[in-house]
């Protein structure tokens, strides 16, 4: 069985919440105990039907509120495939909490309500996709029983969405699916409603869309995380460089080089508990052991000489702005890359995004939480990286502040 | 490329790895919550694997309440014992006899909530930065917001509305003194994933999982089992059923079910068809809607 990890978005009311209760529900992955409880809430609440919506509510401030708030994580199964599902707000002021989600996503389900089409809201969500290199994009029109399932207001939403979706160049496939979350209609059975529309319910796209681009197997990477060295007689000599493999693949014999030393050697076994193992490949964790002694520690890179990553200290980056504290003109801060950390300034700020136009903004240059856009640093030291569009492993980093230790930026290096 | 798919359970297992190798790299002192349930029974079993041939670089740490199953006690010492891990025990007692804390009274008393004080002794004593916790995010739904590296303030104390955000495989632990973090290696795993892990490993459970027989007393929606922690009170009378535990805790919260589950593969038979979450047989889970939220809140794990 393999593993989807997809997330959805949506503004307040389209349906997200339900949407997910309706596939928890349906795909029987609810248990008795928590359908009683969302029953006795929904009784206490008014509500007419068994609200499905409650069952991914997950904090008290959010029952308070009715809206749903930070990032929550939500786990089915079907014969097929295990689901992950990042379960993000939609609204503006959540941007930061629909880049959480969509980092680790192969596939964004967009929410768009049947009645009022393609709007802002949706277009940033389809941006926030495109950055986060989101290959597969799910348009899910709902709440078609309120249009009478007509296939005009569907069209329409099909044709206006393409348009806007034809200038984000990381997406891959695009699948629009007409459904009533509230009603069932093409979530996990073919609606009846709706005999115009051809293409297969939407668990089913889920459980077959083809994910295998999605880890890089070309560029070999592997950022060393912790080394090995048991002080046992048996494992004298012992020296594993342990870590997850980045990208590419890595077998023993394998030519390889460290960085930053430059020194090469050859890969002597991929070890793991069970045993040596013939290769190692994203995104699994082993320990490597090398022909030659070198001195190598956390946060070095093990690459192959023919195909290195970039490496230097000028860096350009998207970034996400995360804190409530702007940031600092030519701020300091912490750059957590891979396994390696050290500290960046901000040499400039090219432009911010209006992520509901995708304009640029060249006058208001001061980031402020959840601004998105192009900036320069300098580290402190060389990082070893590629494009983000080429391997989000080793073209994604982290900015923390250096006091208070609080993240306050996503990047994605161009 | 297809030769390149990893299943679930192997990309799972990598995640858990990868976490608990972050957690040795990024704190001076961690430590493993060790409870003797399968969710740390299956977190020490990758923590092995994700440093073998060296031994463990962090010890266990068992918040012990002193109403443990014996099965669940035995089972750790023979587990320390064989990992050659390091065993370090925070008593509940201690806490209760240096005042600290005030035992509850009552037909459902519970030790379940003092041992959030105990634990956080025993940080304090030990000066634990990191505890690793076997906390998966599909138990419950406060959990599902849970970071994988999970703040924790001066207090011990967990602020959901104000949390690091997570993003990729990037984990920020770095941290002011007096503060530490509980980490959760298996924030990703579903009960039916453990299960599915632990046969296809062949990980060896305490017995208390497996259906045996036993006397228990039906106590609301729960079995709990008859001893000398847990008594008839009036009107109650302990019967001899048939039962296993889904999960493994307090005595004198922890609830059986009727079951007739005697080794793994049943289990998961019985997983695929369960109605009832595996909280759902915890009698602490059920005082308030939002119990464990609250309870998270004050530092419980
Ligand atoms: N008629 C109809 N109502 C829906 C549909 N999906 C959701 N709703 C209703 O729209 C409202 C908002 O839904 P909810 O799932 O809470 O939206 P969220 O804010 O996006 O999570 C609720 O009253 C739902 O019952 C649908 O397909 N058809």
């Amino acid at each position: 069985m393999d593993l989807l990890r997809f997330t959805t978005a949506g503004s307040v009311d389209d349906g997200k919440s339900t949407l997910i209760g309706r596939l928890l529900y349906d795909s029987k992955n609810i248990f008795e105990d928590q359908l009683e409880a969302v029953e006795v809430s929904s009784r206490k609440r008014g509500d007419e039907n068994v609200n499905l919506a409650l069952l991914t509510d997950g904090l008290r401030a959010e029952r308070e509120q009715g809206i749903t708030i930070d990032v929550a994580y939500r786990y089915f199964a079907t014969p097929r495939r295990k689901f992950i599902i990042a379960d993000t707000p939609g609204h503006i002021q959540y941007t930061r909490n629909m880049v959480t989600g969509a980092s680790t996503a192969n596939l964004a389900i967009i929410l768009v309500d049947a009645r009022k089409g393609v709007i802002e809201q949706t277009c940033r969500h389809a941006f926030i996709a495109n950055l986060l290199r989101i290959q597969h994009v799910v348009v899910a029109v709902n709440k078609m029983d309120l249009v009478d399932y007509n296939q005009e207001s569907y069209d329409e939403i099909v044709r206006s969405f393409s348009d806007f979706a034809s200038r984000l160049d990381n997406i891959v496939e695009v699948t629009f699916i007409p459904i009533s979350a509230l009603r069932g209609d093409n979530v996990v059975e073919k609606s009846e409603n709706m005999p115009w529309f051809e293409g297969p319910p939407l668990l089913y796209h889920l459980e077959t869309v083809y994910l295998g681009s999605d880890d890089n197997h070309v560029d070999a990477r592997f950022p060393v995380q912790w080394v090995i060295r048991p002080q046992s007689d048996r494992f004298h000599d012992f020296r594993g460089y342990a870590g997850r493999v980045a990208g590419g693949v890595f077998k023993p014999g394998d030519e390889v080089m460290v960085l930053p030393s430059g020194f090469s050697s050859r890969i002597r076994s991929i070890e793991t508990y069970e045993g040596a193992v013939e290769e190692a490949f994203s995104p699994l964790s082993v320990a490597v052991t090398l022909e030659d002694e070198i001195d190598i520690s956390r946060g070095d890179m093990i690459v192959k000489p023919n195909n290195p990553p970039k490496s230097g200290q000028d860096i350009e980056a998207m970034i996400c702005w995360f804190s409530e504290r702007k940031m600092a003109p030519r701020g300091k801060y912490i750059l957590r890359h891979t396994t390696k950390e050290v500290k960046a300034i901000v040499k400039e700020v090219r432009y911010k995004v209006n992520i509901n136009t995708l304009h640029k903004i060249e006058d208001d240059l001061e980031f402020t939480l959840n601004d998105i856009g192009r900036i320069a640093l300098r580290t402190s030291s060389a990082l070893f990286y590629d494009s983000y569009r080429r391997n989000r492993n080793t073209g994604s980093f982290v900015l923390i502040d250096e006091q208070a230790n609080e993240t306050v930026a996503a990047g994605m290096i161009v | 490329m297809l030769s390149y798919k990893v299943n679930h359970l192997k990309q799972l297992e990598a995640e858990a790895i990868y976490v608990l190798r972050e957690t040795a790299a990024q704190f001076e002192h961690p430590a493993l919550l060790f409870s003797g349930g399968k969710d740390s029974i299956l977190m020490a079993h990758l923590a092995r694997k994700a440093f073998h041939p060296a031994k463990l670089p962090f010890p266990l740490l068992h918040v012990d309440t002193g109403h443990n199953f014996p099965e669940t006690l035995d089972y750790r010492d023979r587990y320390v014992q064989e990992a050659g891990a390091r065993l370090i025990v925070g008593l509940v007692q201690d806490s209760i006899d240096k005042g600290r804390v005030t035992e509850e009274s009552g037909a459902n008393a519970s030790r379940n909530a003092l041992q959030t004080v105990t634990l956080l002794d025993a940080i304090e004593e030990h000066g634990f930065d990191a505890c690793l916790g076997g906390g998966r995010r599909d138990e419950e739904k406060a959990r599902a917001k849970e970071r994988f590296f999970s703040h924790r303030n001066d207090f011990g104390e967990w602020d959901p509305k104000n949390q690091r955000p997570e993003l990729w495989n990037i984990f920020n632990g770095r941290r002011q003194h007096g503060e530490h973090f509980r980490v959760f290696p298996l924030s990703n795993w579903t009960e039916m994933d453990v299960w599915q892990y632990i046969k296809l490993e062949e990980i060896e459970l305490p017995s208390l999982y497996f259906a045996h027989r036993r006397r228990v007393l039906a106590r609301g929606n729960t079995l709990l089992a008859e001893s000398e922690h847990v008594e008839a009170g009036e009107g109650e009378e302990a019967e001899e059923k048939t039962v296993r535990f889904r999960t493994i805790g307090d005595m004198t919260c922890t609830g059986a079910v009727e079951s007739g589950a005697d080794n793994v593969e049943k289990i998961i038979q019985e997983v695929a068809a369960a109605r009832q979450t595996e909280r759902g047989t915890r009698a602490d889970d059920r005082r308030s809607e939002t119990a464990m939220e609250d309870r998270k809140k004050e530092g419980y794990f």
